[in-house]
């Protein structure tokens, strides 16, 4: 095969995968913008003939989705604000920090995420059902709060602090919690992002538990509230699809926006092997 | 205890605590309920729970429904599992090819996917899916393939279910093979090239080997995370049709909070669970046979 062909194949075939990829994100937007009705017609329009907001006008003339945005977004945030609080200071203690059971504690942990998290969630439900938590955000969010996936991520950065650095400060009479605050946290800065991605994806694209935990359409997250309206108005195609975009577009955005770290928290993960 | 003794204790405890509190002990009163009759009069009053035994366990062994669902899933980890595992592999050589352009762009348009949400995208593929209006059905029919009711057809909704969960996670195992395709060194490809080693001799005798540990990684976290089917489903077919996508998940969301059977349902969890650590430990087992001949 000549250099010249290869160059072809390959881009080529590239371009095609590209194109397959984003294909249905690119016809979701489309669809969304075209008038009602006119998805439904054979061959199936890829561009509107006119665009028009009237899906979003009515999705959010209907009210349940505003709310469900507002919850999500709020929800997300809180998320993101528990985890990066409970597990910042785990992961930097379980690489850096000697304390007694440390390994032991850790090695559970490990284990623990061999379990799949539904495992824990008939039980998790009926004990926030008994302090009267369930149908709140506040049971949706509490499992949020300590992530071993965060803790690891963090410890995996964290351990390329020198221990020299924290030695010298330690020398020079500084508590633990003033070597954490201005020491350690300023170097830890691009794996706090890169945790607060995970964490605010994570809710944001949540199903099953904010299903199970939020009985009332009013404080139900986005996916739930477009799960129901897909399940009761399935013909309504150019409905759907400003809902879909409306949950997709935020989630797509942020990754685009912080690649590098997103990507690097994915990398990390995945190398414990 | 010296200061940073303590200092450790107190760094660590809140996240430990809350992991134990909202996820060890809930695993293990999920053992302990799938050994009671815990249904919706127990949730009305803790006196009506009784200890069952292996009770759950014996219906559930009895429930036709179960072995469907656990048909279903088995197909759709056995076949959707290696097909997206071969999608991602093929992307990373793509991308990672010498004469690849604009490799960057190339790499976010394929992991886009990735980072949606299932429910919103199950929503676009269902329309895509759909056999008058959709898109697939139309593409098919620029190559003289009748259309196919994809999500109506029992023999049809389980590919459809794989094809969509392929074009969804493909990405993720990309990006962790084209680091595993970056950290190969570049030199045993130039003296494979020396001795006239064809493309796919390459593939075969360096590249592949060389992937081995990222390419069993991939293989657990594919497999974990296709057995946990469900969003797919309850958004698209609702598990039908005539049952044919009701996944396991699918048939214990159901069971635990549509018909409040909530002790059957952890046994359903359990199982699930013994499965899918049954074949991380199979793979490990078997990986560990090849790498020592």
């Amino acid at each position: 095969m000549t250099r010249r062909a290869e160059v072809w194949l390959v881009n080529g075939a590239l371009l095609a995968a590209a194109v397959l990829a984003v294909f249905p994100l690119a016809w979701m937007i489309s669809v969304s913008v075209m008038a009602p009705g006119e998805a439904s017609s054979s061959p199936p329009p890829l561009l509107p003939s006119a665009p028009t907001l009237a899906s979003y006008r009515e999705l959010f003339g209907r009210g349940a989705i505003a709310r469900n945005l507002l919850n999500s977004t709020g929800l997300a945030v809180a998320a993101t604000l528990l985890s990066l609080a409970f597990n910042v200071t785990a992961g930097y203690a379980f690489a850096k920090l000697r304390f007694v059971g440390r390994d032991a504690v850790w090695k559970l942990l490990i284990g623990v995420m061999l379990i799949p998290a539904q495992v824990a969630m008939i039980p998790l439900f009926l004990m926030l059902k008994q302090v009267g938590l369930v149908n709140t955000y506040l049971g949706v969010l509490i499992p949020s709060a300590g992530s071993v996936f965060g803790i690891f991520l963090v410890r995996q950065y964290a351990l390329g602090i020198p221990d020299e650095l924290l030695e010298a400060a330690r020398l020079d009479g500084a508590g633990e919690l003033r070597i954490f605050w201005s020491i350690v946290l300023p170097v830890l800065r691009p794996v706090l992002v890169t945790l607060a991605m995970f964490a605010f994806l994570g809710s944001w694209n949540d199903f099953l538990w904010p299903l199970i935990m939020l009985t009332d359409d009013a404080r139900q997250t986005l996916p739930v509230g477009l799960a129901a309206l897909a399940r009761e108005h399935s013909g309504d195609s150019e409905l759907m699809m400003a809902g879909a975009v409306i949950t997709v577009v935020p989630a797509l955005a942020l990754f685009l926006g912080l690649q590098r770290y997103y990507l690097q928290g994915l990398l990390a993960g995945s190398v414990k092997g | 205890m010296t200061a940073q003794g303590r200092a450790g204790w107190w760094f660590a405890s809140p996240a430990v605590a809350a992991i134990v509190v909202c996820f060890v002990v809930p695993v293990l009163a999920a053992l302990a309920l799938s050994f009671t009759d815990f249904d919706i009069y127990g949730v009305a009053d803790r006196h009506n729970v009784r200890f069952i035994g292996l009770g759950n366990y014996a219906r559930l062994f009895d429930t036709p429904l179960f072995w469907t669902a656990l048909a279903n899933t088995f197909v759709f980890v056995v076949v959707g599992g290696p097909l997206s595992i071969a999608v991602s592999l093929g992307a990373a050589l793509l991308v990672n090819a010498r004469v690849a352009r604009a490799r960057g762009g190339f790499r976010t348009a394929l992991f886009s996917p990735v980072v949606t949400t299932v429910v919103a995208v199950a929503v676009i593929w269902r329309y895509i899916f759909h056999a008058r209006y959709g898109f697939l059905n139309y593409a098919l029919g620029w190559f003289g393939i009748d259309a196919v009711d994809w999500l109506g057809d029992p023999h049809w909704s389980m590919p459809a279910m794989i094809v969509f969960a392929v074009w969804k996670n493909f990405g993720y195992n990309m990006v962790i093979l084209l680091a595993g395709l970056g950290a190969i060194p570049a030199e045993l490809y130039e003296a494979a090239r020396l001795d006239r080693a064809t493309r796919f001799q390459q593939l075969r005798y360096i590249t592949i080997p060389a992937l081995g540990p990222t390419l069993l990684l991939v293989t657990i976290l594919t497999m974990v995370g296709y057995f946990q089917l469900f969003a797919e489903p309850y958004v698209m077919t609702r598990g039908g049709p005539a049952q044919s996508t009701t996944s396991v998940l699918y048939f214990m969301f159901e069971e635990g909070f549509q018909w409040w059977n909530l002790g059957f349902a952890s046994a359903v969890a359990f199982v699930l669970f013994a499965i899918m650590l049954a074949g991380t430990l199979v793979q490990l087992a078997l990986a560990r046979r090849w790498s020592q001949p």
